[in-house]
């Protein structure tokens, strides 16, 4: 974000080009061809907008900076989001202004796009229209009357086919070319409202205007009272408009509702007006009979056909949709196995070049295993958003939201949450980085409060480990083993808790007045590959850079709870018993594997001796009343690094340490004969049901916060998530619990 | 007058009134959704309770329940 300090005396200020237009005109592939590999993510001030920047080169050597603005089909705005727009391209404070504007039209549908470019045009910005989609128009065997377009405009157009790299030599030579004249392509409003009904709305409204807004200019501060005619009553949510503004806006608005008149009509009316008188001179009707319309119904409207049958294309989302999570869930595996290896090759480096000691140690289990646990979710992350990639870029996207909108709906999300719902029974992780396919702040955030209740592949082990060893592998009627059974009734456990926690949520903190829904249905395209690959590695970047910083401090913070205080006394008294085993004359195979137990009961004597044991000891009384003891504890504290290290933290503590994990049959028996004071056993099946659930509630995992806050850009939604899912995992496992020993289970 | 959700996939109807709450009616009138324009019912889909149309060369869904402020005249 911050310049480089400029030399005195000279001037560095770069001139700044924003590229804006409607969604799916190829403007994010036009902005990434036209500049060069230098790309910038940021995020707009006070929205989690991300705001792309990147830079190109003039001939004369000097640099623009290019921004692309959000995709809309309209200035007019209600939501943070959306006032993103005006203040971007009109260079309204906070935002910078441009010295040029490049809007991005879809020459296939040019009344709609040329309605936005009106809108900019009286602005009085200097503008650049790229007619994208130029190839597009040429098989349907339309031209654009590219001179007239010019002409009646007052702009330099430029006829581009950006996902085929055409046109857009002329269009940087263009915008050099008008970045030297800026006056040439600032021709003021097209259409002059001259209703003087109307006039006296304007009126009213443009000497309120902030100054620094409409810059003294009379055609600027028309344009602004329009923009704040359409755009402001009681429900927008827009931050930058001063009350004054607010006052004169609802005033004009009551006095014209009281006479009879629709201001919004009026005005988009009348732009459309404009557009409607000149459209057959812009774009001649082709000499065949086929029209537009036709030539579209040819391709995407017989693939529609199929997709959005109500049986085959149902069937076909749910082959699509189980794709995507297969991927997640086994084809990320070798990606995540060759990771893991990875990093306990270098764990072993460590220990071959580093004197033992704490050096050594903190290296191994604080920075090694730190980097490692953010590493390792980058082959979940690269998988899902190449599946949404291509999803997004075919135009399949928004026929999944489509397709789900009812089902979504009546849990108060959006269609478009599915696909991070699903990703959610993979990994928590990347399924939050994806809730960025919604535009709406409430509805990402919403669906990040819930995607973690879903069982994530991570608490399996967990699960595993319970089940295998508490539950008998017995057949319930003879038949369905009482094994399996468990296993599918946590995934629908955690199904139905998400759903119904949507439920709730979306009508108590989330509730929101209901958005109408418009969904534009573009057409089926090829997806462009470099535009999909540059995504992944944008996600994946501001994953590593946002969250990754995160996950490592609280791995070293959790290696430190669990690894301190030393206890010189007992280290000596391990190593004397080392040196004993050395000295004595006992076959190699027999004195490793006495040394290995030896290393092992060390460990477990430090983890039981650690502030992460003193902390379990401390949560004793609170986790009791659960069927927990302080060891169990230290095993969810561990856990809180990622789930399935609770496996390996209890084999620590037990002092079972073993390769095979779950499936450690030490770790089982030692788990089996534990006992309380009185004797009875610490591990019943309540006990582990208890515990089961409470996995399936509680978020115990720093990653999913990590990412939570790096998505909100708030620590107050990843504290809120952790609060409402420990309650929740509390309450639920002391009812099982409590109620388990009152109906007469141990 | 017909209601926008009534109309028959593939029927063609001119545009009267865009009625609803002032985003919704906004947000269509600069999709260009204006009276006098031309809008044709491309397809009602039943599980997502939608409809999907085209207007000015672009496919647009909407609701059904929130097609039904939409109001159009039958062309021949």
């Amino acid at each position: 974000m911050s310049a480089p300090a400029a030399p005195a005396g000279i001037s560095t200020k770069r001139p700044l080009v924003v590229v804006a237009g409607n969604p799916n005109t190829g403007k994010t592939t036009l902005f990434n061809r036209l500049t060069g590999t230098d790309h910038k993510v940021a995020n707009y001030p006070g929205v989690t907008v991300e705001r792309h920047s990147a830079t190109f080169g003039l001939s004369d050597g000097r640099v623009v900076d290019v921004v692309d603005v959000p995709g809309a089909y309209s200035l007019s705005a209600r939501s943070r989001e959306e006032e993103l727009a005006i203040q971007a391209i009109g260079g309204i404070a906070p935002s910078p202004r441009p010295d040029l504007v490049v809007l991005v039209a879809d020459a296939t549908q040019l009344s709609r796009n040329l309605y936005m470019v009106l809108q900019v045009l009286e602005l009085g910005v200097p503008v650049v229209v790229a007619m994208n989609m130029a190839d597009l128009l040429a098989e349907r065997g339309q031209t654009l009357a590219v001179e007239k377009l010019r002409r009646e405009l007052g702009v330099p157009v430029v006829m581009t086919a950006a996902s085929r790299g055409r046109g857009l030599e002329e269009l940087r030579r263009q915008i050099e070319a008008t970045l030297a004249d800026p006056d040439a392509a600032r021709p003021g409003s097209r259409w002059i409202p001259d209703d003087p009904a109307l006039l006296a709305d304007i009126a009213a409204v443009a000497p309120v205007l902030p100054p620094d807004w409409t810059r003294g200019d009379p055609a600027r501060a028309r344009a602004i009272a329009l923009w704040a005619l359409l755009s402001l009553d009681e429900l927008d949510e827009l931050e930058a408009v001063p009350d004054a503004v607010r006052d004169a806006v609802a005033r004009r608005r009551a006095a014209a509702a009281a006479a009879g008149r629709a201001i919004d009509a009026d005005v988009i009316r009348g732009r459309y007006a404009w557009i409607d008188a000149r459209m057959e001179s812009f774009l001649p009707a082709p000499a065949e009979a086929r029209t537009p319309a036709q030539a579209r119904s040819s391709r995407t409207e017989r693939i529609d056909a199929v997709l959005l049958h109500p049986v085959a294309g149902f069937a076909i989302f749910l082959l699509v949709m189980g794709i995507v999570f297969q991927s997640l869930f086994s084809w990320a595996e070798p990606g995540i196995h060759a990771i893991e290896s990875l990093f306990s090759y270098l764990a072993g480096i460590s220990r071959a070049w580093l004197p033992a000691g704490l050096a050594q140690e903190f290296v191994e289990g604080g920075l090694i295993s730190g980097v490692g646990s953010v590493v390792v979710f980058l082959p979940q992350i690269l998988l899902l958003f190449f599946f949404i990639g291509l999803m997004e870029d075919s135009g399949y996207m928004a026929r999944v939201a489509f397709l789900m909108d009812r089902i979504m709906r009546a849990m108060g999300l959006h269609g478009r949450a599915f696909v991070p719902m699903l990703s959610g029974y993979a990994c928590a992780v990347p399924a939050i980085l994806a809730t960025r396919t919604m535009e709406r702040q409430r509805d990402r955030t919403l669906t990040m409060m819930v995607i973690p209740l879903m069982t994530c592949s991570a608490r399996l082990p967990v699960y595993t480990l319970i089940i295998a060893t508490l539950f008998p592998p017995s057949h319930v009627f003879g038949l369905v083993p009482v094994q399996g059974l468990l296993m599918v009734a946590m995934y629908v456990f955690s199904t139905l808790t998400a759903l119904v926690a949507a439920t709730v949520l979306s009508r108590t903190l989330f509730k929101a007045p209901a958005v109408p829904l418009i969904l534009e249905m573009p057409p089926y395209r090829l997806p462009h590959w470099p535009s999909v690959l540059r995504m992944m590695w944008q996600r994946t970047r501001s994953f590593l850079e946002g969250a990754g910083t995160v996950i490592l401090a609280c791995t070293v913070a959790l290696w430190l709870l669990l690894s301190f205080p030393r206890n010189a006394a007992a280290n000596e008294g391990f190593e004397a018993q080392r040196a004993s085993i050395r000295a004595q004359s006992i076959e190699p195979a027999e004195r490793d594997a006495r040394l290995a137990s030896i290393d092992s009961e060390e460990k477990s004597a430090r983890l039981r001796g650690s502030y992460g044991a003193r902390l379990g000891h401390a949560l004793e009384p609170a986790i009791e009343p659960l069927g927990f003891d302080w060891k169990i504890g230290v095993g969810l504290i561990g856990a809180f690094a990622a789930r399935e290290v609770f496996v390996s933290t209890m084999g620590v503590v037990y002092g079972a340490e073993a390769e095979n994990g779950a499936t450690s049959p030490t770790l089982r028996e030692k788990i089996k004969a534990e006992t309380r004071a009185d004797g009875r056993p610490v591990y019943t099946p309540l006990v582990g049901l208890s515990l089961m659930i409470f996995f399936a509630l509680a978020c115990q995992c720093m990653s999913t916060l990590a990412a939570v806050r790096r998505e909100t850009r708030s620590w107050a939604w990843p504290v809120f998530l952790f609060a409402y899912m420990s309650a929740l995992a509390w309450i639920t496992s002391f009812v099982v619990y409590q109620a388990g020993r009152w109906i007469g289970f141990a | 007058m017909i209601a926008l959700k009534d109309l028959s996939a593939g029927q063609c109807a001119c545009l009267v009134e865009v009625g609803g709450d002032r985003s919704f009616r906004r947000r269509l009138m600069e999709l260009g959704l204006l009276p006098g324009t031309k809008v044709r019912m491309v397809r009602r889909v039943d599980i997502g309770d939608l409809v999907e149309i085209e207007v000015r060369g672009s496919h647009l869904s909407l609701r059904r329940s929130e097609a039904g402020a939409v109001f159009l005249e039958a062309t021949e």
